[in-house]
């Protein structure tokens, strides 16, 4: 079963059509790359699929369930996560706490009981302080627990959205240009951590740029441009796919790509 | 039918008055974001201003443009003393900062005038006009009539100069406005002393009918800001429109409703229509970049 | 280090990064013991003033401003919440401070209501009425939530205006004299205990929803609804779970505030009642529980202050809150925090 199928999505913005009858199956544990030139929808198909806007068409599905109109907060319960392209980050909360943030759905406390502090809240608060410091574990992050997370650096800000919304233990999770703004080495640091999310049997969903990250870790690509679907297959089929070389990657993006694995 | 008329003058007239007050919080919140909560003061120092001037001698009309003209140096410093050292201030704190004017220039008016409710002469006398059945004062006619000039010229000096493209520069984006040589701080500065006289001129033309006082402009202020959040903020048109909608608003709730819940229908009115259209009538829909 | 190749590099981080992530935790786990008993220590330096101040009051007047201290600190806290934690700003609170006195006012004397169910029944209907308007209300941002809020605010004190067959009308109505137990409560060093208990129980309720998974879901709404959303928090419920808890706190305020004066005008609900409010919270620190008391503290005792001032009470009043909000703009509290270098409060 598919873990994220997407069928004819559509919408339009004033006339101009951002995404234009779209439609995808991710297979359950693999990470699946959208790519594209800028403008090409990729953001605005991450807010179709997560609920934050609506397609005019088609629908959504989430490992086999219709969540075509449900609202980003339902899909984040029925195990949906994602990070964002320009961050948003609780910039008045410390890193943990941001973390804390992604373990809501997990949480199970009453407001009576929030307000008098019952004993089942102060145990609640340490399961979630426990797991929220291994999710910053797993991206580097353990050390900057207390501090404030408006002192954090661009790509650890990066990071901690990701460990924020692994937190929230999702089955599938949208990563929106991770990597953009790092340098080469926090890019490597950002595909380890691609592949521990998917060995833990996470299915990732990858919005980037980096065409050497995005080759070196995707089970599966889907081009798109001008909001539509320009092809989609294996690393190796859409670096020889000419309609790509031509359309998105240019003759020097191919070089770069084959050097990547070569 | 005769009945149903009376409102609609007595509506329009007060609708007017909105309408110029929602203007003043128009034209200050496109230059900078600010929603000026002294508006109303402004009104209230041009009423004032004119009667004590009056009083002290002064022929009428020179006293009102003495009094536009203080209120217009108020405006300015207003902007100068108050909004300028406070930029980079979010839109709760500005809105407090405006407050605290507010309670500042109600306690000037004060001491330099009195508690008291003062009264001007009406301009074209006072023996109501007879119109279908209904009667309208001349000053309501002159009320309406200064009010259109002052918007068609408001609106001429918006669309035709080169300070009116400045102030639509700045409302559409701030940065770019400043990045090709727009100087923002005589473009707001301009529009806290347009906005000061606007507000002043107002006060002028409805004190014959309504009275004046000390604190008369909170009230103002607030109908000021219930109209442009009707017709939704930032949008001219809205400003006018909401207001002279809230004035008729009341005018029927008095009439029809209860004099003493007056205040209360254009409020109720102005909840349901958020609850509809959360933008107001002629807000633009924004979209959330993520 | 930068001999090494980018790769062998990066391995090398990777496994100096687990091991912190490992030491980490168990650090974490201690200060976190820590933090919890930390949690209620901010409260400390306010039990101590409630302790000292009678020490140093001469007369029952001061016991009475320092009682409307402690009563409008409760109001602040109540709108800081809303304000300062869940990020909505709200220009019509005083509305709730009406339906809280007007409650004690009225049952007792319409219905034979005993004063105390009457408070209690003035916080649930304060409750019911943020429950009804606030979700369509929490819909709107910024200016457009300022003015239906304000709206609100207004619609009330003109229905308590308007009603004096219930209410008194403009001149306002007496109200019945608390008693609890046989006891009736009068005098200003009774009101003095009272309220500062009840501010402090109010302060640690406060303190304990901040630090529960509602209270973070609630900051991280401030910060970035979208996220919040994305992470399967239900922003309209939150909302308004925290809209209805500050009106409770408001409503008690009112309350305690027409009890305390034994006499109510429809005044206590007006506008510039709901923006001293929304001063209090900001001059004394929006998100800070100190700060509310802060807050509170110079806007009671500043007018006491200016009478002094006479008949340019108004003038000084107007000047000192446009100065605070422009060169303290974080509010007192959180300002002077900064200053000492020390860290939230």
């Amino acid at each position: 079963m598919s873990a994220l199928s997407a069928e004819r999505l559509s919408v339009a913005f004033g006339g101009v059509r951002a995404v234009d009858g779209v439609s995808f199956d991710v297979a359950a544990g693999i990470v699946f790359s959208i790519i594209g030139p800028n403008g090409a929808g990729k953001t605005t198909l991450f807010n179709l699929i997560s609920g934050l806007c609506r397609s005019h068409d088609g629908g959504v599905w989430l490992c086999g369930e219709d969540v075509t109109a449900l609202a980003p907060e339902d899909l984040a319960r029925r195990g949906l996560s994602r990070t964002f392209q320009n961050l948003q980050i609780f910039s008045h909360l410390t890193v943990i706490e941001n973390v804390m943030v992604g373990r809501h759905r997990h949480e199970a406390t009453g407001i009576l009981a929030d307000l008098l502090h019952l004993p089942a809240v102060a145990r609640q608060n340490r399961g979630t302080r426990k797991a929220a410091a291994e999710a910053l574990g797993r991206v580097g992050l353990g050390d900057a627990a207390e501090r404030s997370a408006s002192g954090l650096a661009y790509g650890h800000l990066k990071r901690l959205e990701i460990a924020r919304a692994l937190a929230s233990e999702p089955k599938v999770l949208l990563l929106d240009e991770p990597a953009a703004g790092c340098n080469p080495v926090e890019t490597r640091e950002i595909e380890a951590i691609i592949r521990g999310i998917v060995a833990d049997g996470v299915t990732v969903v990858l919005v980037e740029h980096d065409m050497r990250l995005v080759m070196n870790v995707s089970d599966r690509i889907h081009v798109l441009a001008n909001g539509r679907t320009l092809a989609e297959g294996t690393a190796v089929e859409i670096r020889t796919n000419a309609a790509v070389i031509e359309a998105y990657l240019g003759v020097r993006g191919a070089r770069e790509a084959a050097g990547a694995v070569g | 039918m005769a009945e149903f008329l009376q409102f609609v003058f007595s509506g329009i007239t007060v609708g007017a008055i909105y309408a110029l007050v929602a203007i003043g919080f128009t034209l200050i919140y496109n230059a900078s974001d600010v929603v000026n909560f002294a508006q109303g003061e402004f009104v209230m120092l041009g009423a004032m201003g004119t009667v004590f001037l009056g009083h002290a001698g002064v022929p009428l009309l020179l006293a009102g443009v003495v009094a536009v003209l203080i209120t217009t140096v108020v405006g300015l410093a207003l902007y100068r003393w108050a909004i300028v050292p406070a930029r980079e201030a979010d839109a709760v704190t500005l809105i407090i900062i405006t407050i605290g004017a507010s309670i500042f220039l109600r306690g000037v008016a004060e001491v330099v005038f009195d508690k008291g409710f003062h009264s001007l002469p009406a301009l074209l006398g006072s023996n109501p006009i007879r119109l279908g059945g209904a009667t309208i004062l001349p000053q309501s006619l002159v009320v309406l009539a200064g009010a259109f000039f002052i918007m068609v010229l408001l609106w001429a000096f918006i669309d035709r100069t080169l300070f009116g493209k400045a102030v639509r520069a700045i409302a559409a984006n701030r940065v770019a406005a400043r990045l090709v040589g727009i100087n923002t701080r005589i473009v707001v500065g301009a529009s806290f002393a347009l906005s000061a006289a606007i507000g002043a001129i107002a006060g002028i033309l409805i004190t014959p009918i309504t009275l004046t006082s000390y604190n008369g402009g909170t009230l103002l202020a607030l109908k000021g800001f219930a109209a442009i959040m009707l017709g939704g903020i930032g949008s001219a048109v809205g400003a006018v429109v909401g207001g002279i909608l809230l004035g008729l608003l009341e005018a029927f709730a008095a009439g029809y409703v209860s004099a003493s819940y007056k205040d209360a229908v254009g409020f109720l009115v102005i909840l349901a229509v958020l609850f509809v259209m959360p933008r107001g009538l002629f807000g633009k829909a924004t979209v959330e970049r993520v | 280090m930068s001999m090494l190749a980018p790769l062998e590099r990066f391995r090398l981080l990777q496994r100096r990064r687990l091991a912190a992530a490992g030491a980490s935790k168990s650090i974490l786990l201690d200060r976190f013991r820590l933090l919890r008993r930390r949690r209620l220590i901010s409260l400390v330096p306010i039990v101590a003033i409630v302790i000292i101040l009678p020490l140093l009051f001469s007369s029952a007047y001061y016991y009475r401003v320092a009682a409307l201290v402690f009563l409008f600190g409760i109001a602040a806290l109540g709108l800081n919440l809303l304000m300062g934690f869940a990020g909505q700003v709200s220009l019509g609170h005083a509305g709730f401070m009406g339906i809280g006195a007007y409650a004690v006012a009225i049952g007792p004397t319409a219905f034979g209501i005993p004063p105390v169910l009457s408070f209690i029944l003035g916080a649930l209907l304060s409750a019911l009425v943020a429950f009804v308007v606030g979700r369509p209300i929490l819909r709107l941002k910024e200016h457009y939530l300022a003015v239906a809020t304000l709206g609100f605010g207004i619609l009330l004190a003109i229905v308590f205006t308007n009603e004096a067959n219930w209410t008194g009308g403009p001149d306002g109505m007496a109200v019945p004299q608390l008693i609890l137990f046989n006891w009736p409560l009068r005098g200003a060093a009774v009101w003095y205990w009272i309220l500062a208990v009840s501010f402090l129980v109010g302060a640690v309720i406060a303190l304990n929803l901040i630090n529960s998974p509602t209270g973070r879901a609630l900051r991280a709404i401030h910060d970035s609804e979208v996220a919040a959303r994305v992470l399967g928090i239900d922003v309209a419920q939150k909302k308004l779970m925290i809209f209805v808890i500050s009106a409770v706190y408001t409503s008690i305020a009112g309350s305690y505030l027409a009890l305390l004066d034994g006499y109510i005008t429809p005044q206590i609900s007006g506008f510039l009642r709901s923006i001293e409010l929304v001063a209090m919270v900001v001059l004394g620190g929006m998100g800070s529980v100190a700060g509310s008391l802060v807050g509170a503290a110079v806007l009671v005792i500043l007018p006491q202050a200016l009478t002094l001032f006479d008949e340019y009470e108004h003038v000084v009043l107007g000047l000192i809150v446009m100065g605070v909000m422009i060169f303290l703009r974080a509010g007192i509290v959180p300002s002077l925090a900064a200053a000492f270098g020390g860290g939230r409060s």
